[in-house]
């Protein structure tokens, strides 16, 4: 058998391959003849064959046969053989092998050798690779030699130990006693590799923090062997760039961090030579930065004095201005950290982060992105929201989308007007439309619900954007809501913030029907146009284009159109007494902290103040139990809004048509004015099947306040019942029984109530609207009033109903409320 | 600590490969294969430092071999291209001028002189003389006719 051929023959013959298939060709060859080397036991070239095996194996190559011939070679007595051995050990094998426990007894023996090559060997491995059970097994051993005086060993065996405590924890006391005189040696590499032992000890046990503290006077020690490093002339051993042994100074800079960290002597031990290091140490080179880098984490993180905390901001405040790219990265991510802590002094280097936002590095601009949005306040929201858009603008699409969620959470938090915050929506929606996440569309509608004033503005300037393009869907369906909500104030040319755009209600549903037949529109999207489409057949006179589009998309492929549009249709056909109350202007919605449906109550109609909203179409009827199933078509996004009462701010708006109703409840009495045509009424109930079925409260008369009959007239009569909200005191909450006692039901029945300015209601759902004849039922229904002022109760109330075919309204005051019952 | 060391040429081609930490075959793979893809494209005046899972990921070229290492959270990465340094002038110093070449043909000996330098991934010595004075030390014991600086002895 000729001898295998030589690691290097071998390197440069794989080398000449031309082709993946030749190299493979040539490696499967080499192994077969490698393996039935090992098959033959052949100690002299086992080194051999192991080391072209290695090579083979960091070609990517399997290696795993060789994996027992490596225990053979440590086992072996020559020095060559164990070195391959050892080599092949840390590569080839690991702690999920059980084969690597045979290795166990050769360290051992290993590390008892005579040659301290052989030692160091054993040492590194089992310090890079060695198992928790091999751990166990030889901690004693390796706690030996962190005794002994040969330095070689001791540093080795340093770290041997640090690995030990990363894999057995519980080990950890066993090396205490040797750490004892571990500083006051000279060498540098057993100086190192014991703080770093140190280190390891200390952040693992608070124990052994307290008792290095206290008892063992760390910190001067290490404060010594500092200064001398610092002060020191130069050693050409372990000079960098005139630093003399930086990595000795970092590890002690970061045990020192460690050990002063919320404890206040051992920080003032130290202040001294913390300044001493940030102001002494040369910058022009890296090293140097990387040791003010360790210096200024440190004083951060301990409890240092004012004046040195200034200092290192300011260290860091220079490195952002550093031409070298790893400075200023370091130092915005240091930055980051810090900001919470110190945020005025970071605050102070905030344009030099803003500029960093236009570098070209990719690392730097996302730390600039994060960090800029950590310092924006109420008072810079403008300057630095301009800084953002304008990044927003030019960045890659990797930060687009974090960038955009950045934007949306900062205008939330510190917009100076409403109208500013809508303009940056609209900035970030028009150029980075696309990217922003899924869950800002409800929050971005619920916002604009919620401004009610910049209506018209925020629905002229989503329609200009829509023109331009149509490809971004989250602005295309915040768009297409908006115009279906406001598209009347759209197309009346009603606004106040800039310049109104002349359209008509033919362009408005042009473009809406774009959307619908637009291949860039996603499912989602189009769903919004045609609820759009159809929520403006009662805001356009154009009523029958809508009712063709939306018969058309009732045979649409696409199941969720196909079934809003049979829907919308349905409400044309048979339901069309409701769809004006079904598809009335959105209430303002609560921001709740779930978004699933809450509680619906209906309010009365002090809710839309503002004079923009004239088009309110009264709606006569109530909807039945039926209906709820259409309701569930309405809000597209399936945010409920709880509706709550807000008190007239404006009396001499449209709210006033409904004071001047109570105009003359302040004086003795009168025939009631005639009633105003546009009193917004009690809305439909949105969704739930079973609220409007159940009254809410106790029908029985409790807390003693007993009932009253608030009216009785032409057979129909009006008692109320009484109870107090728990646990607000200040709400009554009133049960109306209304009973018929004439021959025919009543239908179309609607109970409404109007209070003085001093009072909120709000009117919970009927039960039905139906009250039957002869009193064989009554229909019941919950006021809630709050009375905060504690003022004497009084009620405007209007009854609708058809009787016998024939309308009849009538309006009445209630003024005989028992004094429980706002008292 | 140092979780990871890869030495990697221009094309992708693995020349030496140090883990720390225990991963399986397939994991280092995975590794290595982000590391390229990482390192690689990255243009020539960008900063030598990216987040990587919750590693930070340190490299270097020199010449045409990308010196690769990733870092825990609290290890200071100015420092890490110290080490890196370090090991290139190691090198240096050992094979007078080193090339790529000369870590293909020997990478058993690049692995030796790092294991005097990096242990458990933590530095073992801070001193370039004392390294370099280990690995003659070392080279002298090792048994074979042939001389071991002019003769390989495998």
């Amino acid at each position: 058998m000729p001898a295998p051929i030589r690691l290097r023959e071998l390197i440069r013959t794989i080398r000449t391959a031309r082709t993946q298939a030749e190299e493979r060709e040539m490696i499967q060859k080499e192994c077969a003849a490698i393996r039935s080397s090992f098959r033959e036991e052949d100690n002299t070239y086992r080194c051999r064959n192991v080391a072209k095996l290695l090579y083979m194996h960091m070609l990517g190559y399997p290696a795993h046969f060789g994996q027992l011939e490596c225990l053979k070679l440590i086992a072996s007595q020559k020095f060559t053989d164990k070195r391959i051995g050892y080599l092949g050990a840390m590569l080839l094998l690991d702690e999920r092998q059980d084969v690597h426990l045979l290795m166990t007894n050769c360290i051992k023996n290993d590390l008892n050798h005579s040659t301290q090559y052989v030692q160091g060997l054993a040492l590194c491995t089992l310090g890079c690779m060695g198992s928790s059970e091999m751990c166990r097994d030889l901690a004693g051993e390796v706690e030996k030699l962190l005794k002994t005086s040969n330095s070689y060993l001791r540093k080795k065996a340093a770290l041997c130990a640090v690995h030990v405590i990363r894999k057995v924890p519980e080990l950890m006391e066993m090396f205490l006693p040797a750490t004892k005189n571990l500083l006051s040696e000279k060498n540098h590499g057993v100086l190192h590799t014991s703080v770093v032992l140190l280190t390891e000890m200390c952040e693992r046990s608070p124990d052994m923090l307290a008792h290095f503290r206290k008892n063992e006077k760390l910190v001067p020690q290490l404060v010594r062997i500092l200064k001398n490093l610092i002060m020191s002339g130069y050693s050409p051993e372990h000079d960098v760039s005139g630093i003399s042994d930086p990595f000795l100074q970092v590890r002690i800079l970061r045990l020192l961090r460690i050990l002063g960290k919320s404890d206040d002597d051992s920080s003032e031990a130290m202040n001294d030579i913390l300044a001493q290091v940030a102001t002494n140490t040369e910058t022009s080179k890296n090293v140097g930065n990387a040791i003010l880098y360790e210096t200024v984490l440190t004083i951060m993180d301990i409890k240092s004095e004012s004046g040195l905390r200034v200092l290192a901001i300011n260290i860091l405040g220079r490195f952002l201005l550093n031409n070298d790219k790893n400075i200023r990265y370091v130092a915005l991510t240091s930055l980051l950290k810090t900001v919470q802590t110190d945020h005025n002094a970071v605050q102070r280097h905030r344009s030099t982060i803003v500029d960093c936002l236009k570098d070209l590095d990719v690392s730097i601009k996302r730390r600039a992105m994060e960090l800029s949005f950590a310092l924006v306040n109420g008072n810079n929201i403008r300057g630095m929201m301009k800084e953002l858009l304008y990044f927003l603008d030019s960045c890659d699409p990797e930060f687009k989308a974090d960038c955009a969620s950045g934007v949306f959470l900062a205008a939330e938090k510190y917009a100076p007007s409403k109208r500013w915050h809508i303009d940056t929506i609209m900035r970030v929606l028009t150029t980075a439309g696309s990217y922003v996440r899924d869950d800002s569309v409800p929050n971005l509608i619920q916002l604009i619900t919620n401004s009610v004033e910049m209506h018209a503005y925020t629905v002229q300037r989503l329609y200009k954007a829509l023109l331009d393009d149509i490809s971004q869907q989250p602005l295309v369906q915040v768009a297409s809501w908006c115009i279906g909500e406001y598209g009347d104030l759209l197309v009346s040319g009603q606004c106040e913030e800039e310049e109104p755009i002349q359209v008509t209600e033919d362009e408005v549903l042009d473009v809406l029907e774009g959307l619908l037949v637009s291949n860039l529109s996603t499912p989602v999207t189009r769903g919004y146009a045609l609820t759009a489409i159809m929520k403006l057949s009662t805001r356009f006179s154009s009523v029958n284009r809508i009712k063709k589009v939306v018969s058309i998309y009732g045979s649409s492929i696409d199941v969720e159109l196909q079934q809003r549009a049979v829907e919308y249709n349905a409400l044309f056909k048979k339901y069309d007494h409701m769809r004006p109350a079904l598809l009335e202007r959105m209430p303002i919605m609560e921001k709740t902290a779930t978004n699933g449906p809450t509680e619906i109550v209906q309010t009365n109609g002090e809710t839309e103040p503002s004079v923009v909203e004239s088009k309110h179409p009264p709606p006569v009827t109530q909807p039945t139990n039926q209906a709820n199933d259409l309701l569930d078509l309405l809000g597209g996004n399936d945010v409920v809004p709880v509706i709550q009462t807000t008190m007239p701010t404006k009396p001499a708006s449209a709210g006033g048509e409904l004071l001047d109703l109570l105009g003359d409840l302040s004086l003795s009495g009168g025939p009631p004015p005639a009633p105003a045509p546009s009193v917004p009424t009690s809305q439909p109930s949105f969704l739930l099947d079973g609220l409007s079925s159940q009254p809410l409260f106790n029908d029985i008369a409790a807390a003693g306040i007993p009932p009253m009959t608030a009216y009785n007239k032409n057979g129909l009569k009006i008692d109320f019942t009484f109870e107090r909200a728990n646990p607000n005191p200040n709400i009554a909450v009133i049960t109306i029984h209304a009973s018929n006692s004439t021959e025919a039901d009543m239908t179309d029945f609607v109970f409404q109530a109007a209070v003085p300015k001093t009072f909120q209601l709000q009117l919970l759902s009927p039960s039905s609207n139906v009250v039957p004849a002869l009193n064989q039922g009554t229909v019941t229904q919950v006021i809630r009033v709050l009375n905060p002022q504690k003022q004497q109760l009084r009620m405007r109330i209007k009854l609708t109903y058809t009787l016998k075919g024939s309308a009849v309204q009538d309006l009445a005051e209630v003024n005989n409320f028992p004094p429980q019952s706002w008292q | 600590m140092i979780r990871f060391l890869l030495l990697f040429s221009r094309q992708g081609k693995l020349r030496l490969q140090k883990w720390f930490t225990p991963l399986t075959d397939r994991e280092k793979k995975k590794v290595i294969r982000d590391m390229t893809m990482l390192v690689l494209p990255r243009p020539p005046r960008s900063s030598n430092f990216v987040q990587w899972r919750d590693l930070k990921i340190v490299y270097k070229r020199y010449a045409s071999l990308y010196f690769c290492a990733g870092l825990e959270q609290h290890d200071n990465e100015l420092l890490a291209l110290e080490v890196l340094h370090r090991y290139v002038e190691l090198l240096d110093k050992y094979f007078g001028n080193v090339c790529e070449l000369d870590i293909i043909f020997n990478f058993e000996k690049a692995y030796f002189i790092l294991d005097e330098f990096l242990m458990g991934g933590e530095i073992l010595e801070t001193s370039k003389l004392a390294v370099g004075a280990t690995m003659e030390e070392a080279d002298t014991l090792q048994e074979t006719m042939e001389e071991y600086m002019s003769k390989p002895a495998y």
